[in-house]
């Protein structure tokens, strides 16, 4: 099957089908980066506009990779270096990037609903790679396959976010994977970071971080979004390692193995020790590895279901 | 037009000897020769070639799994819509100076042997690449390819398709059909 949607905006838009269909096609695609030539042509003939008004390493580079490893043509815009600063609308910014016969774009954005917005409005694919605090598919998506390749199911597995869940695009996008794939879903924080109405989505919240960790088979730790909270949801960072930072000693108390997810960046020794982040239970860099296979068959099966240009 | 019975039982049995024995002639001792079975069909061929081989010569051939979905020339152009789904490429061995041999069920209009051989060649230089096949429709390439070691020649029109069943795959017996399209 194709996916049945031309964008990617978020996790909760897209059907469980179309989850799996990414999910397996990333498995051949994880094969294809650990060739000597990590290169295939499908997308030779499709360009790429990576748009990022927002800071990243990770994402940025991640999908940069996935688009040459797939042959497209890629142009990079950041905001800090552009039009933008000149005051140019977001709508005009796009659509002259479009003139000049981009067929995707990849965008990450500080609005949530920004991606959203653009599809409605300009005639090409769009990817979501994270607006504001809303959603961050390809993410979440490199996250259940992180679980699925190491437990070889997801359905059952029971999953703790924990950390800044009010401010994590990640951990919305997150929930709506780990739900519509049948996993239990569970959160975990100050109640400060924790939105009002989160149990509406069916998820659990623990106030505790121990009852968490003896809850779950995994963990994805999340940073603390200083720059987006505008307020301040606890007294000190120090406090907030104290009771919510993840240690070894913690981990041994368990007396059973929990995986360690986070999608970076790590701030070490707030939400994880180094001795946990690098520790055998941390699956952190293989998802940085699972996130290029991912985001390659995001593009490759959108990519499918652009028309072909008249050659007239 | 019912369906046409193009191989099976003992005939087929003989066909894949015939296939082997030719190999042999033209590899000896298949010190530096690899079999590489194209997705999604060949390997079930390559797979009895290679057993075929493994019995005769007493001793084990190395075979691959060449996967050509990404390097196929009808991506984003297929009339029928049908989105083309990657298989398994496994080839767990070093093809640079090997001779390599493709292997695939049906050559019908060369396009997936040209990808397979883009694709091949992502893995390194081969000393050379040879192709067999059980099926060789005539007339009816699209590209400037022909295999060196044929099962069977078939005059085929274009409604007509050539449809291959394997035990492996769960059939009752192996047999190699000609039907019409329109018919399926």
């Amino acid at each position: 099957m194709p996916l049945s949607t031309k964008h990617l905006l978020g996790i909760k838009e897209i059907s469980e089908q179309d989850i799996w269909q990414i999910l397996e096609t990333a498995v051949r695609f994880k094969e294809v980066i650990n060739r000597p030539i990590k290169k295939v042509p499908s997308l030779r003939d499709i360009t790429i506009a990576n748009v990022f008004f927002e800071n990243s390493t990770r994402t940025r580079i991640s999908f940069e990779l996935a688009e040459r490893r797939l042959s497209a043509d890629v142009v990079n815009f950041t905001a800090s270096s552009s039009s933008v600063a000149k005051g140019e609308t977001l709508l005009d910014t796009i659509n002259n990037i479009l003139a000049m016969k981009v067929d995707m774009i990849v965008m990450r954005h500080p609005s949530p609903g920004a991606p959203h917005f653009l599809a409605k409005y300009v005639n090409a694919s769009i990817i979501n790679a994270g607006d504001g605090t809303h959603e961050h598919p390809t993410q979440a998506l490199l996250d259940v396959y992180s679980i699925q390749e190491y437990f070889g199911r997801i359905q059952g597995i029971k999953v703790v976010i924990v950390g800044d869940i009010m401010h994590s695009r990640v951990a919305l996008s997150n929930i709506f994977a780990l739900k519509k794939l049948g996993a239990e879903v569970a959160v975990c924080g100050p109640l400060s970071l924790i939105p009002r109405y989160i149990s509406t989505l069916g998820v659990h919240v623990f106030e505790h971080v121990q009852q968490a960790l003896l809850w779950c088979d995994v963990a994805n730790v999340l940073r603390i979004q200083l720059e987006r909270q505008k307020v301040k949801a606890f007294p000190s960072l120090r406090e907030y390692a104290l009771y919510y930072g993840i240690n070894k000693e913690l981990l041994s108390s368990l007396n059973k193995r929990i995986l360690i997810l986070h999608p970076g960046p790590i701030n070490r020794g707030i939400e994880l020790t180094s001795d946990v982040a690098d520790s055998e239970h941390s699956i952190i860099l293989q998802q940085v590895e699972n996130g290029v296979a991912i985001r390659m068959a995001v593009l490759y099966l959108l990519a499918e279901n652009i028309q072909i240009g008249n050659f007239q | 037009m019912a369906k046409i019975n193009l191989l099976s039982g003992k005939l087929l049995e003989i066909t894949l000897s015939r296939l082997s024995q030719q190999l042999i002639e033209n590899h000896d001792h298949f010190l530096e020769t690899v079999l590489i079975g194209l997705q999604p069909r060949g390997i079930f061929l390559a797979e009895r070639i290679k057993q075929i081989l493994s019995t005769t010569l007493l001793k084990e051939i190395p075979l691959g799994y060449l996967d050509t979905t990404f390097y196929r020339d009808d991506f984003r152009r297929r009339a029928d819509k049908k989105p083309l789904e990657a298989s398994q490429t496994k080839i767990p061995f070093l093809i640079e100076n090997k001779r390599v041999v493709l292997i695939d069920d049906v050559l019908y209009t060369g396009r997936t042997v040209r990808a397979a051989m883009s694709a091949l060649m992502e893995y390194g230089r081969p000393a050379t690449v040879e192709l067999l096949v059980l099926i060789d429709r005539l007339y009816s390439r699209h590209l400037p390819i022909q295999a060196n070691y044929i099962g069977k020649s078939v005059n085929t029109i274009q409604s007509q398709k050539v449809i291959v069943e394997w035990k492996e795959q769960g059939f009752e017996d192996d047999n190699i059909w000609l039907i019409n399209r329109n018919e399926i």
